[in-house]
């Protein structure tokens, strides 16, 4: 089969990101738009455009019968999600397949295996993947934790039932330790949540968040496209990422890889998806979770395999074969990305909406730059506060670190708020340069 | 006698919402009691829910914004009449 027109179920810098793919290929697209992006350039680099409802995402990006009615109105033959928005709703993959439109993604039962997180920690499990070890249940008494304790390994960490944000969270070290934080951490997980039960986690020392880029087609065949180091982070949300990781070997890249590609055979996992680990500093790997999407950070591998992952995606849902096989993988050099978000790193990173009233845009060689702002664009508060993804090719890190600075430098943004000059303060870093980084490392960046 | 008035303000470009989810009840109604810490609306902007406190203690007077309607930095969206009921 070959699509003659792709639906882009999505807005910003990936909407213009899989258009211009599909442009290459030769494939119409469709666009779809809320009121608040009527005048965007995914629009106007569409072939078609479907205005599909009002700004808040609920009323159009997320609106699926909007979206499926714009793919029959526009006779389109398949539905490219993007991240974000419907790429994950197992309900609106099969809703695409049921109206006779090709879902560019894994099948609808893949992403609701996948997205069931107890249920795919059982799965693997059962496989003897690694995951964090952890109690089951939920730890009553003192004596249970100190078995759970016993069972998974020290250093163990102890967590709120009722809820997150660090209340009820006490790491310990040794049993000594975990007797004496049971009772404060339930006294405190009482007092914040009403719930004083905890359960225990195997506590992960300077994790690194290192991911696996998978293609699957149709037919079984799997290949890894090696790592993504994302470690760079502020509360949970990826700033910036790298290919491959300074600290992964090729012992590890080769482990982590075919980890990832158990993984995506055990879900039956099609298309391009990711895998993500947490490493620790002795390199013991620990399964997270699946992203059954293409995901933001995809530019950097594109950077380092010469491949199109966009373009792998609409030939895989297109029935076509993969055409690679592990030993056609081959990485070169170094890519790193710098998430440019409308949020001020002075203010706590509040969102940072309002019009820009100019940009300068970096270029020159090795630089890639994936955005949708342009001179007096406005930024509205009604989606993520993405606004482009500035990546850099070298050589090697050192090169690609100082290409970074340099394309950084050049990058000027006025009007708004934007993380740019948090990033040149980051990249001057000596832990970041040496690549001495783990997931704690922005929240400890200011006693460097 | 002429009322003090504390007027809330949003911090932040973005949605202005009554409810802390869409199928809870508005967080306060007009000629509720209210106290500095009780949360009175919550503003949504690029995904990150920002908790909007009263700040005094009084009733809530009135409400100036429609729930899901967009409101600029620093829009007026409430008026607390100062001192108890």
């Amino acid at each position: 089969m070959t699509f003659k027109k792709i639906l882009v179920a999505n807005r910003g810098e990936i909407a213009l990101r899989i258009i211009r793919t599909c442009r290459e290929m030769g494939i119409r697209t469709v666009a779809v738009y809320s009121d608040a992006d009527m005048d965007s350039l995914p629009v106007k680099q569409a072939d078609e455009a479907v205005h599909i409802g009002p700004a808040l995402s609920r009323r159009s990006y997320l609106n699926q019968d909007a979206v499926i009615a714009a793919a029959r109105e526009t006779r389109s033959d398949a539905v490219h999600p993007g991240y974000g928005f419907l790429s994950e709703s197992a309900s609106f993959a099969q809703a695409c397949q049921d109206s006779g439109f090709a879902f560019i993604g894994p099948s609808a039962r893949t992403i609701a295996r996948a997205g069931d997180k107890s249920a795919a920690r059982q799965t693997l499990m059962a496989l003897g993947i690694p995951v964090i070890p952890g109690s089951d249940d939920v730890i009553a008494t003192p004596a249970a934790a100190c078995d759970a304790a016993d069972q998974v390994g020290y250093p163990v960490i102890l967590k709120a039932a009722g809820g997150g944000g660090g209340r009820g969270m006490r790491i310990a070290r040794n049993r000594q330790d975990l007797l004496a934080a049971f009772s404060v951490a339930s006294a405190e997980a009482g007092a914040a949540f009403g719930n004083p039960a905890l359960y225990l986690e195997k506590y992960i020392e300077k994790p690194r968040h290192i991911e696996i880029q998978i293609l699957g087609d149709q037919f079984g065949n799997y290949v890894h496209l090696g790592e993504r180091e994302c470690s760079i982070q502020m509360r949970y949300q990826k700033l910036i990422e790298e290919a491959p990781s300074s600290f992964v070997d090729e012992a590890l890249r080769e482990q982590l890889g075919s980890t990832a590609i158990r993984i995506a055979r055990a879900f039956d996992y099609t298309n391009a998806g990711t895998m993500e680990f947490l490493v620790d500093k002795d390199k013991n790997h620990y399964f997270m979770e699946v992203n059954a999407r293409v995901q933001v950070e995809h530019p950097v591998t594109e950077l380092i395999t010469g491949l199109d992952i966009v373009r792998k995606q609409i030939d895989i849902a297109a029935g076509k074969k993969l055409g690679l096989v592990q030993a056609d993988i081959l990485l070169n050099g170094w890519a790193m990305e710098c998430r440019i978000n409308a949020s001020d790193p002075t203010d706590n990173f509040m969102p940072s909406p309002g019009e820009i009233t100019s940009v300068i845009f970096p270029g020159g060689h090795g630089v890639r730059l994936d955005t949708h702002i342009h001179d007096r664009y406005m930024v509205t508060p009604f989606y993520d506060s993405l606004i482009g993804k500035l990546c850099v090719w070298a050589p090697d890190r050192l090169q690609a670190v100082r290409r970074m600075k340099r394309a950084l430098d050049e990058f000027e943004i006025t009007g708004i708020a934007t993380t740019i000059d948090f990033y040149k303060k980051v990249f001057e870093t000596k832990q970041f340069q040496d690549g001495n980084i783990d997931t704690h490392f922005l929240e400890q960046m200011d006693n460097f | 006698m002429e009322k003090n008035i504390h007027t809330i303000i949003s911090p932040v470009m973005g949605t202005f919402y009554r409810s802390s989810s869409p199928d809870a009840l508005p967080l306060v109604e007009p000629g509720q009691s209210v106290k500095p810490e009780d949360v009175v609306c919550m503003i949504e902007s690029m995904k990150i829910f920002t908790e909007i406190r009263c700040g005094q203690t009084g009733v809530v007077k009135k409400i100036l914004v429609k729930n899901e309607e967009p409101v600029m930095k620093n829009q007026a969206l409430m008026e607390i009449a100062l001192g108890e009921k």
